[in-house]
């Protein structure tokens, strides 16, 4: 009688605690959004560019000024004007880019996939070059193994981008021809090929056109490997010093003192204990790499939202420039949150009990 | 009976860039299937001793013996490989503080049949069965229960326990036991006690027992090594502890307060340059 009843009280608990969390989760996700929406539109009010003369041009009446600045809203007070903003992005509406005529969503819906593969790319060699680097400077310590892969390191860090990604263009592309150049993919096949989910790499492996696929690839290789050379050299550098932390732990003495294999303390308890703070750290540079490709995708002409981003701002298309960074700041929350549950699931010690 | 280690003129050093520093300077003994303390303070040597024989120091340690030898086997001359296959398997060692020497992400119940299926090739659901078994052998009430939680989720005294039961499972004969029940409540800490010596006991093992606490060492042990910088000074049966005669053991036994007596001034240890020589 009295197991049921504490059964059934734990039960009890457990779920109000997941809805406690999911509560939360959703107030955090609503606040930081917030506060994404009233950066973007501080920065749309403070900009030097005035919407009503972009539109209208500097020689329109008087008279046109007015009425059109009452009709777009401008005359009421800001704060009404904040509640405006924020119901017509819920309601997905970014406005029109100046610049290519078509809705900002349209547009972005266009370049997000583009960056997203190119980021993605970048961060899948990152981490899989990187975390190995990182535990096998850790693990030799010292030696000249460990004094080259920090060079490695230091060279990622300090290179600008767009100087090694146009040395290798020459080099690549000029001399080698081993590359493809520009975009994402051949003319021939931009108008013949269907993409499915925009990242053009999968939908080709999906479509099973292998010849697409491996145009494609001919196109991501470059970039993609200079954005994971450095998001490499970060990921690397980190793996490092969090396994010299880990393998300075008691645990890894008595690990040893159990008999296990150096390979098996190395792998299964070390850089499981090393991978929880990791986890943090490839999502904030997945997430630099989702925003800030910006040389990048120019050095490349990758159609992505970096190179989208810097066009409309040079031709002062607002709309476009704040659809842009909203867009990344969605993403930016997105795999912040990600990564905490991931750190969820991989620390027991930041699970509720 | 035949000695299940002989320990003879052991030394372990460590460069650095004012020369060698000698933690351990020449340490010999025997062990039986008994109950060796080895005491003395911080830096005496007594941790680098116990992992010298484990085989535990750090890279750049240089151990050399005139014997170090397990049952016949010679240690210093043995492979890594050979070495690794004794750790655990028939050589253990329980380390100090449960908080730390348990893998944090890690459930109790796999570090246990981790070194269970390291050593013997097991099927998993026999390796769970003799984990539980050996979580009873420590007293632990709930196995079923303990299998699955996380390190931080046990108190440290059942930390300690599941600690014995991971060192142990494997039916070593020799145990090494660095300050087993330091990190522990007083109350705890004699019950951690009670269990290992009652595994020691009837599974006939020989248990090296480090620690700084005379006391505990005297009433546990059946013979105990006094080390002072690096050397011993003195051995000695467990039962004749009172008849110590190296100054710094009987200072070591002044510090221990009675009952009653009054202590001014209070008594500090006696450090003499010529004892380490």
């Amino acid at each position: 009688m009295t197991v049921t009843a504490s059964t059934a009280g734990r039960r009890r608990a457990r779920s109000t605690k997941i809805l406690f969390d999911v509560g939360r989760f959703l107030v955090v996700l609503i606040t930081t959004y917030l506060g994404l929406l009233a950066v973007t539109f501080f920065i749309g009010r403070v900009i030097p560019i005035d919407p009503v003369l972009a539109i209208l041009g500097d020689r329109a009446p008087a008279s046109a000024i007015a009425r059109v600045r009452a009709e777009m809203g401008l005359d009421l007070p800001i704060w009404q004007q904040f509640l405006i903003y924020i119901r017509q992005i819920l309601s997905g509406d970014f406005g029109t880019s100046v610049l290519t005529t078509n809705p900002v969503l349209t547009d972005i819906a266009r370049v997000f996939p583009a960056t997203l593969e190119l980021a993605t790319f970048g961060t899948l060699i990152g981490t899989i070059v990187g975390i190995p680097l990182g535990v096998l400077a850790a693990v030799k310590r010292d030696t000249l193994i460990d004094q080259a892969v920090r060079l490695i390191g230091l060279i990622g860090y300090s290179i600008p981008i767009f100087w090694l990604a146009l040395l290798c263009l020459l080099l690549f592309y000029g001399k080698l021809d081993w590359v493809a150049f520009p975009g994402r993919i051949d003319i021939a096949y931009e108008y013949t090929f269907t993409p499915i989910t925009q990242l053009f790499l999968l939908d080709a492996i999906l479509q099973r056109e292998w010849d697409v696929a491996w145009d494609v690839f001919r196109h991501i290789v470059l970039p993609g490997c200079l954005l994971g050379y450095v998001s490499l050299a970060y990921i690397s550098r980190m793996t490092r010093s969090f396994m010299l932390t880990e393998l300075g732990q008691e645990y890894v003495v008595a690990a040893r003192a159990k008999g296990l294999s150096e390979r098996r303390i190395i792998w299964a308890h070390v850089l499981r204990n090393a991978a929880v703070p990791l986890v943090t750290v490839i999502a904030l540079s997945y997430a630099g790499l989702l925003e800030g490709s910006v040389l990048t995708e120019t050095v490349f002409s990758w159609p992505g939202v970096g190179l989208y981003i810097t066009n409309s701002l040079q031709s002062a298309d607002m709309n476009a420039v704040l659809g842009g960074t909203l867009v990344i700041g969605s993403a930016f929350i997105a795999l912040n949150l990600l990564s905490d549950l991931l750190y969820r699931t991989l620390d027991p010690r930041t699970r509720a009990r | 009976m035949s000695a299940l280690l002989t320990v003879d003129n052991l030394k372990v050093q460590y460069p650095t860039r004012s020369g060698l520093i000698e933690a351990v300077r020449g340490v010999s003994f025997t062990l039986g299937r008994e109950r060796l303390g080895i005491v003395g303070e911080s830096g005496s040597g007594k941790s680098q001793t116990g992992r010298a024989i484990m085989g535990l120091t750090t890279p750049q340690a240089i151990v050399t013996a005139d014997r170090l030898d397990f049952q016949g086997m010679d240690l210093l001359k043995a492979s890594p490989r050979e070495r690794r296959a004794l750790r655990g398997k028939r050589i253990a060692m329980v380390l100090q503080d449960p908080k730390y020497s348990l893998n944090p992400v890690m459930t109790i119940g796999r570090q246990i049949v981790e070194t269970l299926r390291t050593h013997e090739s097991v099927s998993k659901a026999e390796a769970r069965r003799r984990a539980l078994a050996m979580l009873e052998a420590v007293q632990i009430r709930d196995p079923e229960r303990v299998f699955g939680l996380y390190p931080h989720e046990v108190s440290g005294g059942m930390g300690q326990r599941a600690m014995i039961a991971m060192m142990l499972i494997c039916d070593p004969e020799m145990l090494i036991a660095d300050e087993p029940t330091s990190a522990l409540d007083v109350t705890v800490q004699l019950e951690v006690l009670g269990i290992l010596d009652r595994l020691v006991a009837t599974r006939g093992m020989g248990l090296i027992f480090v620690s700084h606490d005379l006391r505990l060492v005297s009433s546990f042990c059946d013979r105990v090594l006094v080390m002072y910088a690096g050397k011993v000074v003195e051995e000695l049966r467990a039962s004749e502890l009172s008849q110590a005669r190296h100054p710094y053991t009987r200072g070591l036994l002044d510090c221990v307060p009675k009952i009653g007596e009054s202590r001014h001034p209070l008594p500090v240890l006696d450090r003499k340059p010529e004892w380490a020589a």
